[in-house]
């Protein structure tokens, strides 16, 4: 009897109020050192893109025959590309199209990935075995070989790169999504939500759902990173922004053919997608870590 | 061990079913008639009438994908529209480059990969560790096609060490065969690399904290002797089956290396079908990519059978 007293638990107001698992998250992210810089880079990015019109100090798309491939200078920062335009205007504006293909690309494998996952791994059944073959199915056509069949078939846009990558990308979403919510389905919460008669619909959006957010989150993040690889490729190849309108990947394929002459056209399009890359892998590591309690 | 590997090659008829299925239905994307998109200039009814019974385009959807499937059964990838040659004639004269790329990159990949994991899980937390750490990143994160344009412009342009583009096949001329495909070969390695390493790292981590490895501490071995012949014959098992996996990614790759360097195989087929509307090779180049993925995922399983006793009950 008195060794139960003794573990009994101390007056409730001596306790501090536990901190949120986000704001706990966000400690272990802050002492992320990596991450913390990539975030500043990312950020530094997301804004140039935004104000880039304040930003760039030339028209993207205005050429001039007088500053044709011109050397990195004090005028040109980047040096002018193969019909004058500037080439450090270019790579601000080419932002826009690579976050906005990485972004808008992941919410539309998002958005169809996590509900076809957490309906495979909350009805099983039969419903499960279709989802999944199919998703194994996509999984095995090569990211960006399908990613190019679906460009090519689609027509090459902006638009239409956009929704073969998020299309393509949709099965890794499935699958996590899916895994997750094997795990998160038999925990005793979703016991105790089911024997108080909560819906089917209710408990796959307010109790499991919210659970398996933070992976999600990750995968997102690193998923962008891929995106962004990807619509440049396009891009390269001619399937994805199409000129004069400025993309890093275009950017790269019209460069290959200066070379000899203007090397500079290939190396500041090629570092701009080589650090926003760095960064969303970075700092989907550091989140990786960040959001898993287990990490130091 | 027999039943295991039944079970998985049936779990494969639905997988490959469903790819047929993904494959088949690209085409129906095309936007407007795919009658009319083969027809080209000529817009006379009749030959379109015709166009659309000689490719059962007449027919239900389920009907022709019948069809279409029983040609591929038989190795039928359809014809060219541009070259008016079978796909799989295509695709036997293209693949074998590509693989001979594919295979070097994994050289590349496993030598530059495992090594760089293997030191940084021994220098655990130390500054070489978090190098190789960061170098791994590095790899992941640089497009392939730009690293292919910044080793040209230093090994070609520059230096002129190297060719910049073409081809020379191993059976003409070995040595002149590997000066134009080892810059491609370290571009399609470079990336599997970066993930090689994590993979290694994590894997021979583990390895370090096994009981076996307590044991041959205790028995006195030497260092060298600990990590090649104990750590790392264990870790490579997982390795290796993610080599094989990986080479599907490296077929991928390919595609952008192919079109820098100017290498006739697999992925410049692609491309180049693509860009000329050649959608009968487009299918083919995505069914033959995928149908290798799924059998290598299949040899990997087997290869990790086989590897561990555990799994051959």
């Amino acid at each position: 009897m008195t060794a139960a007293a003794q573990v009994l638990p101390a007056p409730a107001a001596s306790i501090a109020p536990p901190e949120s698992p986000m704001r706990q998250a966000w400690k272990r992210l802050r002492r992320r050192k990596g991450a913390m810089i990539a975030l500043g880079v990312l950020l530094i990015i997301i804004f140039a893109a935004i104000f880039a019109p304040l930003i760039a100090p030339y028209d993207p798309a205005k050429q001039s025959w007088t500053a044709v491939r011109k050397a990195p200078s004090a005028l040109y920062w980047f040096g002018t590309d193969e019909v004058g335009r500037d080439m450090f205007s270019r790579v601000i504006y080419g932002a826009r199209a690579s976050l906005m293909a990485g972004v808008i690309s992941v919410c539309i494998a998002l958005g169809l990935g996590a509900p076809l996952g957490l309906l495979a791994g909350y009805m099983g059944g039969w419903v499960d075995a279709l989802i999944s073959r199919f998703t194994d199915a996509m999984l095995a056509c090569p990211f960006l070989i399908l990613a190019i069949a679906l460009a090519a078939f689609l027509g090459p846009s902006l638009t239409n790169a956009m929704i073969a990558i998020g299309v393509t990308a949709t099965p890794i979403f499935v699958r996590l999504t899916r895994g997750q919510v094997l795990t998160v389905k038999v925990e005793n919460y979703i016991e105790a939500a089911r024997s108080i008669g909560n819906s089917q619909w209710r408990i796959a959006t307010r109790h499991i759902l919210p659970n398996i957010l933070p992976q999600l989150m990750v995968q997102a993040t690193v998923t962008i990173a891929t995106a962004i690889i990807a619509e440049a490729a396009l891009s390269f190849l001619g399937l994805g922004q199409q000129p004069p309108a400025p993309s890093w990947g275009s950017m790269l394929n019209v460069a290959q053919r200066f070379l000899t002459n203007a090397p500079w056209m290939a190396i500041f399009p090629g570092v701009a997608i080589f650090a926003t890359v760095l960064s969303f892998n970075l700092f989907g590591d550091g989140l990786r870590d960040a959001l898993d309690p287990r990490s130091k | 061990m027999v039943a295991l590997l039944s079970r998985r090659l049936l779990q494969l008829i639905p997988t490959v079913f469903f790819v047929s299925v993904i494959i088949f239905l690209l085409q129906q994307l095309l936007p407007g008639d795919p009658a009319l998109v083969m027809a080209g200039e000529d817009r006379d009814p009749e030959v379109i009438a015709q166009i659309r019974r000689m490719y059962r385009l007449d027919q239900p959807l389920p009907i022709q994908y019948l069809y279409w499937i029983k040609g591929v059964i038989v190795g039928d990838l359809g014809e060219s529209m541009r070259l008016k040659v079978p796909v799989s004639d295509l695709v036997l004269e293209k693949l074998p480059v590509t693989l001979q790329l594919a295979t070097m990159a994994i050289i590349v990949a496993l030598a530059i990969g495992v090594t760089a994991g293997v030191l940084s899980a021994v220098k655990r937390d130390s500054w070489i560790d978090y190098v190789v750490n960061v170098l791994s990143l590095c790899g992941i994160s640089t497009p392939n096609f730009w690293l292919g344009i910044m080793l040209i412009l230093l090994f070609s342009v520059q230096l002129g060490w190297l060719p910049a583009s073409g081809y020379v096949s191993p059976f003409e001329n070995l040595g002149q065969s590997l000066l134009t495909t080892i810059m491609p070969a370290f571009v399609l390695g470079n990336a599997l690399a970066g993930v090689l390493m994590r993979h290694t790292r994590a894997a021979m981590l583990q390895a370090m904290d096994s009981d076996y490895v307590r044991t041959a501490k205790a028995k006195g071995l030497s260092n060298t002797a600990i990590i090649v012949k104990h750590a790392l014959r264990n870790a490579l098992t997982p390795i290796i089956t993610l080599g094989a996996l990986e080479f599907g990614t490296l077929l991928s790759g390919a595609v952008l290396t192919e079109q820098i360097f100017t290498i006739p195989g697999f992925g410049k087929l692609i491309v180049d079908a693509v860009f000329n509307r050649d959608y009968a090779v487009v299918q083919g180049v995505v069914l033959v990519t995928a149908t290798t993925y799924i059998l290598l995922n299949l040899l990997a399983d087997i290869g990790y059978i086989l590897a561990d006793p555990r799994l051959r009950k």
